[in-house]
């Protein structure tokens, strides 16, 4: 299972704050995301591709097109504005 | 020595995290403080309240991060890092950084240090609650340019 969270303004425009997808094999952040384009409809995929969402797998931030694991928890997060 | 990173919805006792800083050492001979607090107005309309919401266990882990990075960089003996969470009203409190050192230098950048990479950094999001509904606040560029100085070693 790979958990997914969506923050802030990402989780009110996909109208959704987690979901839990099955773990089948190993696959990278960007099969994830045509994954839930192909499902969820390509707004989704372009919500999650835009150049200001930073991703997070469990808890710390990813530049690359990292491989995920079971039982990992991928964040979607949305620039940040606190302060 | 004590640092230490809060995320929490009361209020911030500013006397009693002041008093914290300037107890935790003899060497202590300077204290530089940052409070943030909601105001009324942003560049277009009057606010009313605003909520803010954070990423348990990765905002606390990213503040820590650059309290770390503060302390790797000045000669602080202590530094204290509380942002509230939930809803917030015009006048309170946001935000606490303190930072205490020996001299004054240090605890001043340290301090903006802190605020700076806090604001781009560290998983906050802020909604302002207006008259006419409510909106997340965009991210200011700003910002960006103010952590980023630190980068290039300017200061």
């Amino acid at each position: 299972m790979i958990k997914l969270v969506f923050f802030a303004s990402l989780r009110e425009e996909l109208g959704c704050g987690s979901l839990e997808i099955e773990f089948n094999q190993p696959l990278r952040l960007s099969a994830l995301i045509k994954q839930l384009e192909e499902k969820k409809g390509t707004r989704w995929g372009k919500v999650l591709a835009s150049e200001s969402v930073k991703i997070a797998i469990n808890k710390e931030i990813v530049v690359n097109d990292e491989l995920l694991s079971d039982g990992c928890e991928v964040a979607f997060l949305p620039p940040v504005t606190g302060g | 020595m004590g640092f230490k990173v809060l995320i929490q919805t009361e209020a911030i006792d500013l006397g009693k995290e002041h008093g914290l800083l300037q107890d935790s050492g003899g060497s202590v001979g300077a204290i530089a403080t940052f409070f943030g607090t909601v105001r009324d107005f942003n560049e277009t309309r009057k606010i009313e309240s605003i909520s803010i919401e954070h990423y348990s266990g990765m905002t606390e882990s990213e503040l820590k991060k650059i309290l770390n990075e503060a302390r790797a960089r000045w000669k602080i003996s202590a530094g204290t890092v509380i942002h509230r969470v939930g809803e917030l009203h015009v006048g309170e409190g946001i935000v606490f950084v303190g930072t205490a050192s020996s001299h004054r230098k240090d605890a001043f950048q340290s301090c903006e240090f802190i605020m700076d990479y806090l604001k781009t950094n560290a998983p906050l999001w802020k909604k302002e609650r207006h008259d006419e509904g409510e909106d997340w606040v965009s991210s200011k560029e700003s910002d960006q340019i103010f952590a980023s100085s630190w980068e290039k070693g300017s200061h």
